[in-house]
């Protein structure tokens, strides 16, 4: 990737129009977390005392359960599935191109009760779930499923980019020397795709550690069982428990700007590789 | 160690890329494809590393069939246009490569890499990655990667094609002297005729998936088999002519060939064969239009009274130059040429 050139803003025109869009992007993104941040440090002990309520503690252990749970699945689907979408010619790829990218235009609302149509009461699956003892609404199953399927685009996104832009002459020359497809895998293609993958990871982290509508609406956000750090959030809000929701939304914010942070470094290195 | 190539065919859709391809390449031989773009040669060499399939034909490699075969299973090394290199593997790594996964012991891995290291002049580099390298060495890895496995064929598929001409003038060089070490039988795939003359001990011109002609370089120039090879090779002038009572005339212009008993030709002049003078006032059948420096050579660009244009070479410091400058009258002689008849 070559350096786009900039210019420095010359006429007055040029330059309020600079300053405008430094104001507005400062007025929208940065002072609604400073007031966050201030928010929560004026009754610093009583956030520290919200927060280290159980309900507190086991809402963010369950997000953090659900955002692993989505890296290790969608890691695997997306190289998997990255690999078969770059790599292979079939009747309805581009078809299956498209679909990847539905849970991003979907509202997650929607998908929670599209699959609360699925497994719930009298949906398609529900005889097969309830034969085998399984309850999936208003469970941890419901969660895994929703925040699984709201992150499904993101590392396989990455993957077939990078995939698509390396071509498979690599590939190709590995089988010449004699390699199995399976060392071709392990040695050639995989180290290709560290970048790609490192970056399709910290956005599901993003991604599922911000869910709402999906867990909301599967889980039930019921506390001490289905809730997350963000239902919490909404719970404390509805229940006057306002310290308890700003510590955790900072921490949220937090954890959020370290994976943007990180992803930048990941993308500035792997910008540099190519 | 020798190759057969029968009857080879392939189509991508419509298209017929190589049509009824057969040669043999002998043990220790250094063969050129030679064609012009599209030609078909570089899906034959990836027909023969088992990177595409035929649709009909055979490869046989040391007298075994070879069509079955996985590439993994052929021992071919092969020399990818854009290197190929692996672009996270060391210079060392990537050269071990084909050593690694066949389970050849370390040791004699790292005595492999380092012979081929010194060999190619690659020493000192062993640790860098491909992107720290300039192009001319990018091209030595992989040639040092695809004969680290001892392959029993060699194939190069445009393999100077990415490098700056003076680069690729080292590299030919370097490849031809290596091949003298080493004997690897070896094709390839170029559409640069000075290249393929330089570097090989035979040359198979490809023009639309077919074989124009299997020979060495020098009958490809002295005794070209169709109108197609006799335009390819060289620099050529092509004159509409016609045979008149076994006298050949290309408009004032005498050709010397022998008459076909066709009445229309086409006749191909190489710019090496032809005489320009400066002729003296009202004589001549030619007017020169350019004089073009070329180094130590001159090419003269004129045009034979009727239109037709023509252009000849002469060593810099010719006699037969005097007096030869744009609009200067031109007497031609041409002293070797080929006709084909037209269709």
């Amino acid at each position: 990737m070559a350096e786009s050139r900039r210019v420095r803003p010359e006429t007055p025109l040029q330059r309020a129009i600079a300053v405008g869009v430094l104001l507005y992007l400062g007025a929208v993104l940065v002072v609604p977390l400073l007031a966050l941040a201030w928010t929560a440090a004026r009754q610093a002990g009583k956030v520290v005392e919200g927060l280290s309520q159980p309900d507190a503690m086991h809402a963010l252990r369950m997000s953090a359960i659900l955002a692993v749970i989505a890296v290790v699945v969608n890691g695997t689907v997306g190289v998997v599935g990255g690999l078969v979408l770059a790599r292979q010619r079939f009747f309805g790829r581009r078809v299956l191109d498209s679909l990847v990218d539905l849970p991003m235009a979907l509202s997650p609302v929607m998908i929670g009760l599209a699959f609360i149509a699925l497994v719930g009461r009298g949906g398609w699956l529900a005889p097969m779930l309830d034969a085998a003892g399984v309850s999936v609404l208003f469970n941890f199953p419901g969660l895994v499923v929703g925040t699984v399927f709201v992150t499904i685009p993101f590392t396989v996104r990455e993957i077939v980019l990078v995939l698509d832009e390396l071509g498979d002459s690599e590939e190709q020359a590995a089988a010449t020397l004699g390699a199995t497809p399976w060392q071709t895998f392990w040695r050639v293609t995989m180290p290709n795709l560290r970048g790609a993958l490192e970056i399709g990871v910290t956005l599901t982290l993003a991604r599922s550690l911000g869910e709402f509508g999906a867990v909301l609406v599967l889980g039930g956000a019921i506390s001490q069982k289905t809730q997350t750090a963000t239902t919490f959030i909404h719970a404390a809000m509805e229940e006057r428990q306002q310290p308890a929701a700003y510590g955790m939304a900072l921490i949220l914010a937090a954890i959020s700007i370290a994976l943007l942070a990180f992803l930048r470094s990941r993308r500035r290195a792997h910008g540099q590789e190519s | 160690m020798g190759i057969q190539v029968n009857h080879l065919v392939k189509s991508f859709g419509a298209t017929r890329v190589v049509n009824d391809v057969t040669f043999t390449v002998n043990p220790g031989e250094l063969v050129a494809l030679l064609g012009p773009s599209g030609g078909g040669k570089s899906t034959i060499l990836r027909i023969i590393a088992g990177l595409e399939s035929s649709d009909q034909g055979e490869v046989w490699l040391d007298n075994e069939r070879v069509d079955h075969l996985h590439t993994r299973d052929r021992r071919i090394g092969f020399v990818f246009q854009h290197y190929a290199l692996f672009r996270h593997m060391t210079v060392a790594d990537n050269i071990a490569f084909g050593l690694d996964v066949r389970g050849v012991p370390k040791e004699k891995q790292r005595k492999r890499v380092g012979d081929l290291l010194d060999l190619m002049g690659l020493s000192g580099l062993d640790g860098r990655l491909p992107a720290q390298l300039s192009g001319g060495q990018r091209q030595r890895v992989a040639l040092a990667r695809a004969l680290a496995p001892e392959p029993r064929l060699l194939l190069l598929d445009e393999p100077f094609g990415a490098v700056d001409a003076k680069v690729r003038e080292e590299l030919r060089r370097w490849l031809r002297n290596l091949h003298d070490e080493f004997h690897t039988t070896s094709i390839f795939v170029t559409h640069d005729q000075e290249e393929a003359f330089a570097v090989s001990d035979r040359v198979l011109i490809l023009n639309k998936g077919r074989v124009e002609q299997d020979a060495a370089p020098l009958d490809v120039l002295d005794h070209p088999a169709t109108e197609f090879v006799a335009r390819f090779v060289g620099e050529v002038n092509v004159l509409d002519a016609v045979d008149k009572d076994g006298a050949v005339f290309a408009g004032p212009l005498s050709v010397p060939v022998t008459a076909t008993g066709a009445g229309k030709l086409h006749v191909v002049v190489r710019a090496y064969d032809l005489k320009f003078w400066h002729a003296e006032d009202g004589q001549g059948i030619a007017t020169a239009r350019r004089v073009v420096p070329l180094g130590d050579r001159v090419r003269v660009d004129a045009e034979i009274d009727g239109g037709v244009p023509i252009f000849a070479q002469f060593p810099r410091r010719s006699s037969l130059l005097r007096g030869v400058e744009p609009g200067a009258r031109l007497g031609i002689e041409v002293t070797h040429a080929r006709a084909w008849p037209a269709p």
